[in-house]
């Protein structure tokens, strides 16, 4: 033997195998295990699906009671035929984790504030502590723990959780470290056991996503910056355009509760004085979370029954957060669009009617300033009295590093959100403890489990009963040719004004006033219209006698009432049409006021080319238009213009206004208010901001058509986004998509429809549907993004509701799995 | 004839290990191969290399023309090699040859000097 040698060549093996074995530091993140993650038997070889991969199986399993067929169709959808309730969730649990379980694992991780747990504690540029200390601090955690305890003393939902939990698991429990999703491989961890928790956490999750925008500590900034005057002109409170959910006009009964605001709101509450500084949020929800959603009656159909469509707006994100799946058991038959994460379908239909979601947008976020008697937060001003607090230790794990523990004060409020702790950037040394309406338990999968159950009116009315947030506006249409909405949720009952700004948190005055009775909720049934809608405008005009805060676009619902209203004979080609409608009514609002104000006197004829474009624009925002370009950037540079001036004078965030208060103040006052720029000695007006404006768009306009970029899908370049943000696992620079903000098809940068659904509730139901993504979420495989380019141009697939025997006759299929009891 | 059977038993014994044990477990069975079949050592390691460079190089190969390069590409483009395919297979084969190339080559040396 040769010693010396041996031992060096063992050493260089050794050496080699420990360095392909680790992660190795790269930029600001790490390398995946490059021996485990490139090993054809291990790696990520093995996410590489075959394209014509086939899902026939036949799988055993100790959870199942009976039988149950899926038949995958030619789009990968699965439907479920399953002999009772129990199996269908256990294997619409399994089939969640067989194509989505990488996904479904990390939004739960977002939702409960752990992913410095995988993520370390920053990568990239991005501090995923920083994420997680907000998400615990606002009581995800929390608010899940609640739900839960709501989800499982309900027999019928613990019983469909801990199916589908047990089905999640069963594939969990199949993987090996050669058959982990390729995320897990790339991020080097494993996927942890599902539980009825996790479910919980992901529909807190969806509830902070759609009931969390609010914009307390800007307003309270925007209080100490302007005149009361001022602020009721910047954010005023309805919009001129306004065609409310619940039309004009409507009569209330005066609310049983009392909805005088505090004795002492003027003068300390409505104050515009105080000013407060702010904590930076990491991230708010999108403003532009909303949706469109409307049914008609057959008085205005074709074949003279309802159809119903909806179109959630969302993050677009690969892999998406719909999975579409059809399940089949004796007690119900339901299709739809159902949430990794969740039992259930969530927007879909059954045997007798269709139902869909718009998000309600009402404001169910406070904050209260508290004053603690020390730095330990022990006792808090109450009432005239000290009170004691309790503590939430919430522990953050990091990867490679010691865990960091949140030590929070829970209050009579609800959790301390912001303390000398957290985040001490700002030294305001004050406290404020956070009311939100997801902490308190409630069981929303009650709601979606009895819709897919439903065969009626009453039924409908019967299932969303119990629902409380995210308030939604929800919508439904019955075979027997009913169609209503009604907005559910509880909604806290706030006097005007109460909740823009923070409140004092020793005063229990200032408490919200209960709910408001389910009663006095918008509900309409089978109106004379014909047609019930929402597009998350405001649900009633300003005369109802609680405050509805919150923000609220009101260009879509405008449009869409407007059609409507028009429409006859409909069929759902029509309402495809009208789904991805790029019309921009907006601009054909601005468009003759803009027009009007412009000095045309003064524009080069460099000026007068632009001007002339978008003065014969047809105003569609398609994606080879240019007039959307310079209508969105002259609009934006008005905007500013016409603002920065008057929001230059604080350093701190403020809420900036809607263009549709712009737009109504310069058609109602040629003097408006905010023309003039405050620092300069000359007095400008609205025609001088319009002009000056044009001018700077016009700059922009000539740097983007050298780029070639001009035209509005090249200008918008959308997008679906990986969950990561890896661009190899997304789709980017879309350039042929239309649409954008305030029109029907809300296709923005990287937002917009996320599940597009037109059911037709003919005897045999005539049902079509598209999401912007694919069936699974392996990026690996061909069916990850397979919807994308014909959602992006408004194709719809017909969607296939069928009962077994007729699946069974499908001659392309993808394949079948046989699910029976060990 | 040695030469081959080595290589032949390496790239078998790689590919049969890692289907119970780590990725890496086939540097273990290229060193024990290359013990039982003892050559030079620079014989050794190009037979525990070329073994591995065409178990994973061919292995890689099959998935990703099955899989039409949808993978290979993004993560051509992750890694980063400018969304090469073929790349991506050459580095993987690379890596598996490198690994077992010098597992052989350590092997070699557990006995003397043949004359």
């Amino acid at each position: 033997m040769r010693i010396v040698p041996f031992i060096v060549c063992a050493a260089i093996t050794a050496a080699l195998v420990i360095l392909l074995n680790s992660q190795i530091p790269t930029g600001g993140s790490k390398t995946p295990r490059l021996g485990y993650f490139l090993s054809p038997q291990k790696g990520f070889w093995q996410n590489a699906e075959p394209t014509d991969v086939s899902f026939n199986n036949d799988l055993k399993f100790d959870g199942i009671e009976g039988n149950a067929d899926v038949y995958f169709d030619d789009r990968l959808v699965p439907h479920v035929y399953a002999d009772n309730e129990h199996d269908a969730f256990f294997i619409q649990g399994y089939l969640h984790a067989k194509f989505r379980l990488w996904q479904m694992d990390f939004q739960t991780y977002a939702a409960g504030g752990r992913l410095s747990e995988i993520m370390g504690d920053s990568a990239n540029g991005t501090s995923f502590l920083k994420i997680d200390k907000f998400f615990r601090r606002l009581g995800m955690v929390y608010g899940a723990e609640n739900s839960l305890k709501e989800m499982e003393t309900d027999p019928a939902t613990k019983a469909s959780c801990d199916a589908y939990t047990n089905g999640v698991n069963a594939y969990i429990n199949s993987l090996d470290e050669s058959s982990y999703p390729l995320e897990y491989k790339l991020l080097n961890y494993k996927p942890e056991p599902w539980t009825n928790m996790k479910s919980a956490l992901f529909l807190k999750y969806m509830s902070y996503d759609l009931a969390g925008f609010e914009q307390d500590f800007e307003k309270t900034n925007a209080k100490s910056v302007f005149t009361k005057a001022q602020y009721q002109a910047l954010f005023p409170y309805g919009q001129d355009s306004l065609d409310p959910i619940n039309p004009k006009g409507a009569v209330f009964v005066k609310p049983g509760v009392n909805m005088t605001p505090p004795a002492n709101a003027d003068s300390l509450y409505l104050n515009y004085k105080q000013t407060v500084e702010p904590a930076a949020a990491p991230e708010k929800p999108d403003k532009n979370n909303g949706s469109n959603n409307w049914a008609v009656s057959g008085a205005k159909t074709k074949s003279g029954r309802p159809i119903l469509c909806n179109d959630p707006h969302l993050g677009l994100n690969l892999p998406s957060i719909w999975y579409e799946m059809q399940i089949s058991t004796p007690s119900f038959n339901a299709y739809g669009a159902s949430f990794p994460g969740s039992p259930s379908i969530i927007i879909g239909f059954n045997d007798s009617c269709a139902w869909g979601f718009t998000n309600a947008e009402r404001d169910v976020r406070d904050y209260y300033e508290l004053k603690f008697k020390d730095s330990t937060l022990q006792e808090y001003w109450y009432n005239g009295a000290w009170r004691q607090a309790t503590f939430r230790d919430e522990i953050i794990k990091i990867r490679g590093k010691p865990s960091d523990t949140e030590h929070i004060a829970m209050t009579v409020w609800g959790p301390v959100m912001y303390d000398q702790h957290y985040p001490d950037k700002l030294h305001t040394n004050k406290t404020y403890a956070c009311r939100w309406k997801a902490h308190d338990g409630s069981n929303e999968l009650k709601t979606f489990y009895a819709l897919n159950h439903a065969q009626n009116y009453d039924d409908y009315t019967a299932a969303i009963a119990s629902y409380q947030c995210p308030g939604q506006n929800m919508i439904f249409a019955a075979k027997g040719g009913d169609i209503a909405i009604k907005q559910q949720g509880q909604f806290p009952a706030k006097w005007k004004g109460q909740g823009d700004f923070i409140m004092p948190g020793d005063d229990t005055n200032y408490a919200w006033r209960g709910n408001i009775p389910d009663s006095e909720n918008m509900v309409m049934h089978n109106p004379l219209r014909g047609f019930v809608s929402s597009a998350n405008q405001l649900t009633y005009d300003t005369s109802y006698p609680y405050y509805l805060g919150g923000s609220y676009p009101v260009y879509r619902g405008f449009i869409v009432n407007r059609n409507l209203t028009a429409m006859q004979n409909i069929t759902t080609d029509d309402m495809e049409h009208l789904q991805t409608s790029n019309y921009n009514v907006f601009a054909e609002i601005a468009r003759p006021a803009l027009l009007k104000y412009i000095a045309d006197s003064t524009l080069t004829a460099n000026e007068k080319n632009y001007l002339d474009v978008f003065k014969s624009w047809n105003l569609n925002n398609d994606a080879t238009e240019t007039g959307p370009t310079i209508f969105k950037i002259w609009w934006d540079s008005l905007m500013k213009v016409t603002y920065s001036d008057e929001f230059a004078q604080t350093s701190l965030p403020l809420p900036w206004p809607d263009g549709s208060t712009l737009i109504d103040g310069i058609i109602k006052d040629s003097t408006y208010q905010f023309a003039d720029n405050i620092n300069t000695p000359e007095k400008e007006t609205i025609q001088d901001d319009v002009t000056a404006s044009f001018k700077q768009a016009v700059q922009m306009l000539q740097k983007l058509e050298g780029e070639g970029h001009l035209t509005w899908g090249k200008f918008k370049s959308s997008g679906v986004r990986h969950l990561l943000l890896i661009p190899a696992f997304s789709r980017l620079n879309i350039t042929n998509a239309g649409g954008g903000d305030n029109i029907i098809n809300a296709f923005t940068k990287y937002h917009g429809p996320s599940w597009r659904m037109i059911v037709e509730l003919t005897d045999k139901i005539n049902a079509y549907g598209i999401y912007p993504g694919g069936q699974e979420g392996n990026p690996g495989s061909k069916y990850y993004d397979a919807f994308i380019s014909d959602w992006v141009v408004g194709k719809y697939y017909r969607l296939l509701f069928a009962n077994r025997e007729e699946m069974q006759q499908q001659t392309n299929l993808k394949g079948k799995i046989v699910f029976s009891k060990l | 004839m040695k030469f081959f059977i080595a290589i032949l038993l390496t790239a078998l014994l790689g590919y049969a290990a890692p289907l119970y044990f780590p990725w890496w477990s086939f540097a273990v069975t290229s060193f024990i191969v290359a013990v039982f079949i003892h050559q030079k050592p620079l014989k050794a390691f190009a037979g525990g290399f070329i073994a591995l460079l065409l178990l994973w190089g061919i292995h890689a190969y099959i998935i990703d023309n099955a899989n039409e390069h949808i993978l290979s590409q993004k993560i051509a483009n992750v890694l980063p090699l400018g969304g090469a395919s073929s790349v991506l297979i050459l580095i993987t084969a690379f890596v598996g040859a490198i690994v077992s190339g010098f597992a052989a080559l350590t092997a070699s040396f557990t006995r003397g000097k043949k004359v």
